[in-house]
């Protein structure tokens, strides 16, 4: 393993199509079925329109980094062998609140400290792939784009 | 409205150390009775009651030691930080309106010798906004609002000389103040500028102190606290602000992560004000990282969007500047309880004995965290 194990959200019915999807290297959030507004993080309610119709929409998996925080110790267990590192913000080419945190690596199986956090630009285009930290539970990573 | 309606008549609060003997019980019950010493009224006379819910001692526990009369109103408000002005300005309306006549908000904190909250979090709970933060390693306060200040700091041109200017600003407070933490422990540029990461961009003198402690106020009618052993101390206006879309520490998934609560408690608070920003002599804001003040200044509309890390230039938020801020020396370096003791510094200023007193102050703005949903009253004298 190039990286210590993280942590793992439960899977709960509201994140549950998110987590399928990330098992077949897809991107998917949820989205009002009614009025289309994205749901992130998502919720039974569309607050635009009240509907609790939700769907969940392939994304293009594409975005640009909005910001960047480089943690160093005190940390979780989980993630002191691995500090200091990156966590990004990625805004989402479809819409521009549609943001996801993640950290950056150069590609699969990479660790999420192996950019040098020196070198990330806020605005910097990146695409997504997915790292399995469990038969379960893939989460996003990104990749220069 | 609420407009001076009611007032602050005491405030009592422990010492401040790193670490204390005594339970958070005891603290607490020993800064409610200091405050109602200070107001020169007696327990049986309180019937209201309010603080924070991460608060450990419930109204049961705090009304059986400190001998409470027959207990009428009590509330507690949520989002840690965003709690401590909510707490003085829900026994105001509740003064106001009679459903209580001497009220009591306190908070009492044992965070210097206990555990990190973040620190017990390993396990994420179904649900909860941060099960879309962790995971990726965003883990503390400290690296959620790191987040934002990297962004802030792109936006604007902030750079890490401005969130020094903060760092230095409560430290010269808090050097004058002989109950603060720092009292003796100056601090300069250099030290600011080589202290170890916390999370980049902030480092260590960014955060608030770890501190135990309890403060604790008394709030009355306007009436009753002009017949109190101290001068009273209007509480002249009061908000709260949650705005639409807001999520809390985690606030990355709306339009402007940037334009936080405190913006809403604003609009609120100065609606029902006579003074204005530019009048208010003093401000107490809260400050569990130093970028919280630069945000602040911008939503309590003490300078223009994106100006904020400029008007900490040349001095403007020490004393003898054009906005002395904590002038205990604030979570940063006097004590951090959550944010209380600039409540009870507020009251100092109005009272005018602070011990970085500003000359003739008729009013001061205290706030809670921007960040989380939050509160802030406007005392004067």
């Amino acid at each position: 393993m190039s990286q210590a194990r993280g942590l793992t959200p439960p899977i709960d019915e509201l994140n549950a199509p998110f987590y399928e999807a990330a098992r077949a290297g897809e991107l998917q959030l949820m989205q009002c079925a009614k009025c289309e507004r994205y749901l992130h993080p998502p919720r039974p309610m569309c607050p635009a329109c009240h509907s609790t119709a939700t769907r969940w929409q392939r994304m293009s998996g594409r975005g640009t980094i909005w910001s960047f925080v480089v943690p160093h110790p005190p940390l979780l267990p989980e993630f002191m062998d691995v500090a200091p590192y990156a966590v990004i913000a990625v805004t989402l080419a479809e819409h521009p609140a549609l943001r996801l945190l993640g950290n950056l690596v150069s590609g699969p199986g990479g660790a999420i400290n192996e950019i040098d956090p020196a070198t990330i630009r806020i605005g910097e285009p990146v695409r997504v792939i997915f790292e399995p930290l469990t038969p379960e539970i893939h989460l996003p990573r990104w990749v220069r784009a | 409205m609420l407009k001076d309606k009611t007032a602050i008549a005491g405030i009592g609060e422990t010492k401040f150390a790193k670490k204390l003997g005594p339970s958070e019980l005891e603290l607490a019950s020993e800064a409610i009775v200091m405050a109602l010493e200070d107001a020169g009224i007696d327990a049986k006379e309180v019937d209201g009651l309010a603080s924070y819910t991460m608060e450990s001692n419930d109204e049961v526990a705090v009304a059986r030691n400190i001998g409470a009369g027959e207990i009428s109103f009590f509330s507690q408000i949520h989002y840690g930080g965003g709690a401590g002005p909510g707490c003085v300005g829900h026994l105001a309306m509740a003064v106001a309106t009679g459903q209580c006549r001497v009220g009591v908000a306190w908070r009492s904190r044992k965070r210097g010798s206990g555990k990190r909250p973040w620190a017990s979090q390993s396990v994420l709970e179904p649900s909860v906004s941060n099960c879309w933060t962790r995971p990726w390693g965003l883990l503390r306060p400290v690296d959620e609002i790191g987040l934002l200040t990297r962004r802030y700091m792109h936006e604007y041109g902030a750079t890490r000389e401005h969130l020094c200017n903060v760092a230095l600003a409560a430290r010269k407070h808090a050097n004058r103040n002989p109950n603060a933490v720092m009292h003796d422990r100056p601090l300069t540029r250099e030290d600011y500028m080589k202290a170890r990461w916390i999370s980049e961009p902030l480092c260590l003198f960014d955060n608030c102190l770890e501190t135990d402690g309890a403060l604790a106020c008394v709030v009355v009618s306007a009436e009753r606290a002009r017949d109190c052993r101290q001068k009273p101390v209007y509480i002249h206006s009061f908000g709260q602000g949650l705005p639409p879309e807001h999520n809390t520490m985690q606030n990355y998934f709306c339009d402007d992560p940037l334009r936080g609560p405190a913006w809403t408690c604003a609009a609120q608070l100065f609606r029902n004000s006579d003074i204005q920003p530019a009048e208010i002599d003093v401000a107490q804001l809260y400050d569990a990282f130093s970028p919280l003040i630069i945000l602040s200044l911008e939503g309590y509309g003490f300078c223009k969007r994106g100006e904020g890390a400029a008007f900490t230039e040349g001095g403007a938020i020490e004393l003898g500047g054009r906005l002395p801020v904590n002038t205990s020396g604030g979570g940063m370096s006097e004590a951090y309880v959550h944010g209380f003791n600039l409540i009870n510094e507020g009251v100092r200023q109005m009272r005018g004995s602070s011990t970085s007193q500003v000359e003739g102050a008729e009013s001061c703005l205290v706030t809670a965290g921007e960040g989380v949903p939050t509160s802030a009253v406007l005392l004067r004298n």
